[in-house]
């Protein structure tokens, strides 16, 4: 029999915000342990929370991106549990009327456009992180309070690479709609992932594992291609999966039962009383929609279209959005923009690596990149001078025609010149022209390059050939 | 004795420079000496920083303060171990925190700062403010200043009996079910509960949020008003404070309540009631009625179902709101081998019986499967209780029930039977449940032994004016609040 794999996952992102969800403590990953701190977030007695508005903002823009519902009342709600992390020992979160409901990521995945819906995404309060030491155990509570979303899919997903592709795709979107960093680094994007097995063609679900805390993507596809064939081994052989959760031990590459159904938590969910409903007028909805970005994949599809991009150039605009900006600023009114998007992406983008200097620095026009191209596609001049005008332009702002004309680059198309120029080049190697004449073609190539040296790169190069050609054949 | 005055007599006193706050802080300072080893009312009193602020208040008169510009300069108002201050020790009455300073302010400590007050002193209560009788106190239970073998009401029993014994001119206190209130009623003084939202919350440690209410006891109505005034308003760390502006509450107190209408609900004149208070608000009612106020039957038909819908929205707020006092961070710790032990071990030996007993039937009636049956329902029930009141208050400005249903009770007389004592908030627990404003004042007293009673006005959300109109009428045309219980007086 035939199995496949149905996985569903819970992404827990860290918004990007100055300061923490209840406090005005500041939002920073890598502060000493307990320096931002305050009663609030360290949960003292007596303490209230007061929402932070820019993080009920991005999680609603987020709802947006992900082309959710925003339904018009949600709330919050306390989450029971006794851990160290958890100052209150519950944690507030949306559990039955969440900001964002019911949307959707579209992906490329397998040469084509994948969907994975999405259920919901909430907002929620990060917890704060303990460490263990030989004898003792301490927690951090820097983190504790950070403004943390979870956007949960539908179980839409069926292999490893779907996982990571859907996963990749999220944090494209949240980096670019400016809701999270998405820095895997520092922690900022967690995954709980919940995997099943069942018959191909059934519709049925089987008994859903969750593997739990996942920090890196690379890791939820390990994960799964181990957890996958570990699941139908079990199914095929006659054996019975219970619902559990599993933890990933990236070192051994196994995954390993922590708990089973029989413990799992009653988090006994109430509405948080310390906090009002949430209830979005039309103006707080408007002001965020003005938010909202083009995603990236929608960016790459009408890059192509638009500009008549190879995929990977516009795939490169997506990830290098400034550079992707800066092109469309010149390709829009320009004749040639695959041209230019070649310049920007292979020569540009080369210049600015060497120098470190970053788009803001430029000091030429981004017209100027136009009109290079222009030079060259009139055949003004030819693509080797260009390298050379563009170096100049890029480190003294000249504009590219005056560049041209001060240096005396433009290519010599006058027939008169350039024929002259080819005698002298058949004249000084005869040994080439004699093999050409004997059917060596490749010979012309260097005749043609003497004839360029000659005329110090000016002369018009498919003139020359042309000349050459007609002389030899003579 | 400058601790025997009433707040807008010592400020009147202050303002003609002819008392010191040193001087009346150091007559409460000296009054606490003097009877709360009798009564215990105090847990702790840091007298050192009460006459250091006193101090401070009386310079900043000489520099020309007024009291226009802070009300309470140079007051001592006293404070329910349950509100942060600065530096100071705070237990909740329980021993679960141990050593516990608090490193910041109440917004209710930062107001009375504001306004110039003396905060000092930790009252005595019933541990996180569950409790009628001050019997749930780790520390022992405070005593009312009539008769040492009763309760002085709870849970803010120490706040009322501070007040009433003149160990202070005022005091905070915290009305979750009637805890203000009630013992202001059975001690002998004014108890107010302001409005859900209209008093800060952030830095009053949590029993109920849905319920919790800062509020003040004083000797007089108009020094209630003073203090509510100084106490309310919006307060951007509490969401649930409203931009509800902050009247002049002492403009309302005009002796003038005719028109007024009184509304008497035919639920509350029931069995249970005892005889002299039933005697003591009927005259109340009589006396109302010759102040030119309308005095009309009304019905709160939900009234049955108030004890039972506290019960569960409550303790399902609390077994969350109790779940910080785990022996991590703060307060008390018992060791355990892993942190699930040290849990259980610190919160068995760190609470009390009712603490305890509260947090697991609030853990019950949020648990899967049982939440909409309780908890759910509760709201329900608690949605149809508000709409009582409000719908009564379309008819009437105020309504007027007893505060508690007997005078005070020995100290053991109810422990046994926690039902029987959770029956003697039956009067106080709606206000908090419908979120509007509720004030006690004396009435009466019984004969034999003289204890006092107390009278319940509650009125309309943010509609605190108009009780306080009310009280402050009928306070000023009886003489029940001049009475002083005897304390201190044989030595
Ligand atoms: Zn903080």
């Amino acid at each position: 029999m035939e199995y496949e794999a149905v996985i569903g996952l819970e992404t827990h992102v860290q918004l990007k915000t100055r300061s923490k969800m209840w406090c005005g403590c500041a939002n920073q990953f890598g502060a000493p342990p307990n320096t931002h701190v305050c009663p609030v977030c360290l949960g003292l007695p007596g303490v209230l929370p007061v929402a932070n508005e820019e993080a009920l903002r991005l999680t609603v823009l987020t709802g947006m991106l992900l082309h959710c519902d925003i339904p018009r009342y949600a709330k919050f709600d306390r989450k029971n549990y006794f851990y160290p992390d958890v100052a209150k020992n519950y944690q507030i979160t949306q559990y039955d009327k969440p900001s964002t409901i019911g949307g959707y990521v579209d992906f490329e995945f397998n040469g084509g456009i994948s969907r994975v819906r999405i259920t919901r995404a909430h907002l929620e309060e990060d917890v704060a992180k303990n460490f263990h030491f030989e004898r003792t155990s301490g927690v951090d509570f820097n983190r504790a309070g950070v403004p943390l979303m979870e956007v949960v899919s539908e179980p839409d997903i069926t292999s490893a690479d779907m996982a990571y592709e859907y996963l990749n795709a999220l944090k494209d979107i949240l980096v670019y709609g400016g809701v999270s960093d998405c820095d895997m680094e520092k922690g900022m994007v967690r995954c709980d992932v919940n995997v099943s097995v069942r018959p191909k063609g059934t519709t049925e679900l089987g008994a859903k594992i969750e593997i739990k805390n996942m920090n890196s993507f690379s890791g939820v596809r390990k994960a799964l291609e181990y957890e996958i064939p570990r699941q139908i081994e079990v199914v095929s052989r006659g054996g019975k999966l219970i619902q559990s959760t599993r933890r990933w031990d990236d070192v051994a590459g196994i995954t390993e039962e922590m708990r089973t159904k029989e413990y799992a938590h009653d988090y006994r969910y109430f509405p948080e009383p310390d906090l009002m409903p949430f209830t979005p007028t039309d103006e707080w909805l408007a002001d965020i929609s003005r938010r909202v970005v083009e995603l990236p994949l929608a960016r790459k599809q009408r890059l192509m279209q638009d500009y008549q991009l190879p995929a990977p150039d516009a795939q490169t605009f997506v990830w290098d959005k400034p550079l992707g900006n800066y092109f469309e600023g010149i390709a829009k009114t320009a004749k040639n923009p695959k041209a230019i998007a070649n310049w920007v992406i292979n020569n540009l983008r080369a210049k600015l690596g060497e120098s470190q200097t970053t788009l803001a620095d430029l000091k030429f026009a981004p017209a100027a990149v136009a009109e290079l191209v222009e030079l060259i596609d009139s055949g003004k001049i030819s693509g080797k001078i260009a390298q050379e005008v563009f170096s100049d332009m890029f480190s003294t702002g000249e504009a590219p025609g005056k560049i041209v004309e001060r240096k005396g680059l433009a290519q010599v198309s006058d027939t008169g010149a350039i024929e002259a120029l080819c005698d002298q080049a058949i004249a000084a190697n005869p040994g080439p022209a004699a093999d050409f004449r004997a059917g060596k073609a490749a010979a012309l190539n260097f005749l043609k390059g003497q004839v360029m040296k000659l005329s110090k790169g000016k002369a018009n190069p498919a003139l020359a050939g042309e000349i050459l050609e007609r002389k030899l054949k003579a | 004795m400058l601790n025997q005055l009433t707040l807008t007599e010592l400020v009147e006193r202050l303002e003609d420079r002819q008392v010191s706050s040193c001087a009346v802080t150091q007559d409460c300072l000296d009054q606490i000496k003097r009877v709360d080893s009798e009564l215990h009312a105090f847990l702790s009193c840091d007298s050192e920083d009460a006459l250091a602020q006193a101090k401070a208040a009386d310079q900043a008169m000489t520099a020309g303060v007024t009291h226009r510009e802070k009300p309470l300069l140079g007051v001592p108002v006293a404070i329910k171990d349950i509100i942060a201050v600065r530096n100071q020790p705070m237990s909740c009455g329980s021993r679960i925190l141990h050593d516990y300073l608090s490193p910041y302010d109440a917004t209710v400590i930062s107001r009375l700062r504001a306004a110039g007050a003396v905060v000092f002193g930790r009252l005595n209560m019933d541990e996180f403010a569950m409790g009628s009788s001050n019997e749930n106190s780790a520390f022992g239970p405070v005593r009312n200043p009539w008769d040492t073998t009763r309760i002085p009401g709870g849970s803010s029993g120490g706040s009322a009996a501070a007040v009433v014994a003149d160990e202070c001119i005022a005091s905070l206190g915290s009305d979750t079910g009637g805890s203000v209130r009630q013992p202001a009623a059975l001690c002998g003084c004014v108890g107010l509960k302001p409005s859900y939202g209209r008093v800060s919350r952030y830095g009053l440690v949590a029993y109920a949020s849905s319920l919790d209410q800062v509020g003040c006891c004083a000797k007089r109505v108009r020094d209630a008003a003073v203090l509510l005034e100084a106490l309310s308003g919006m307060d951007p760390r509490d969401s649930t404070t409203v931009p509800q502006p902050v009247p002049h509450y002492t403009s309302a107190l005009t002796g003038e309540i005719k028109g007024l209408r009184i509304g008497l609900p035919k639920e509350y004149m029931v069995g249970g009631l005892d005889a002299e208070v039933e005697t003591a608000i009927k005259a109340a009612v009589k006396q109302f009625a010759k102040l030119g106020a309308t005095v009309v039957d009304v019905s709160l038909p939900h009234t049955d179902y108030a004890i039972a819908t506290y019960y569960i929205i409550a303790t399902a707020e609390a077994s969350a709101n109790l779940a910080r006092f785990d022996g991590i961070r703060y307060g008390l710790r018992v060791e355990g081998s892993d942190p699930a032990e040290l849990y259980s071990r610190t919160r068995g030996d760190g609470f009390g019986v009712e603490v305890k007993r509260r947090i697991i039937l609030g853990t019950y009636v949020l648990s899967s499967g049982y939440y909409d049956a309780y908890y759910l329902r509760a709201q329900k029930v608690r949605t149809l209780i508000r709409s009582d009141f409000l719908k009564a208050f379309e008819q009437v400005d105020a309504i007027l029930t007893p505060t508690t249903p007997t005078p005070a009770f020995r100290i053991g007389e109810k422990t046994g039977d926690p039902l029987q004592m959770y029956l003697s908030d039956i009067f106080t627990i709606s206000a908090n449940l419908a979120g509007i404003c509720g004030i006690s004042l004396p009435c009466g007293f019984t004969r034999d032994p003289k204890l006092p009673i107390g009278l319940q006005l509650q009125g309309k959300p943010f509609a605190e004016e108009t009780i306080l109109r009310l009280a402050h009428a009928y306070e000023q045309s009886t003489t029940w609040h001049k009475e002083r219980p005897r304390i201190g007086e044989r030595k």
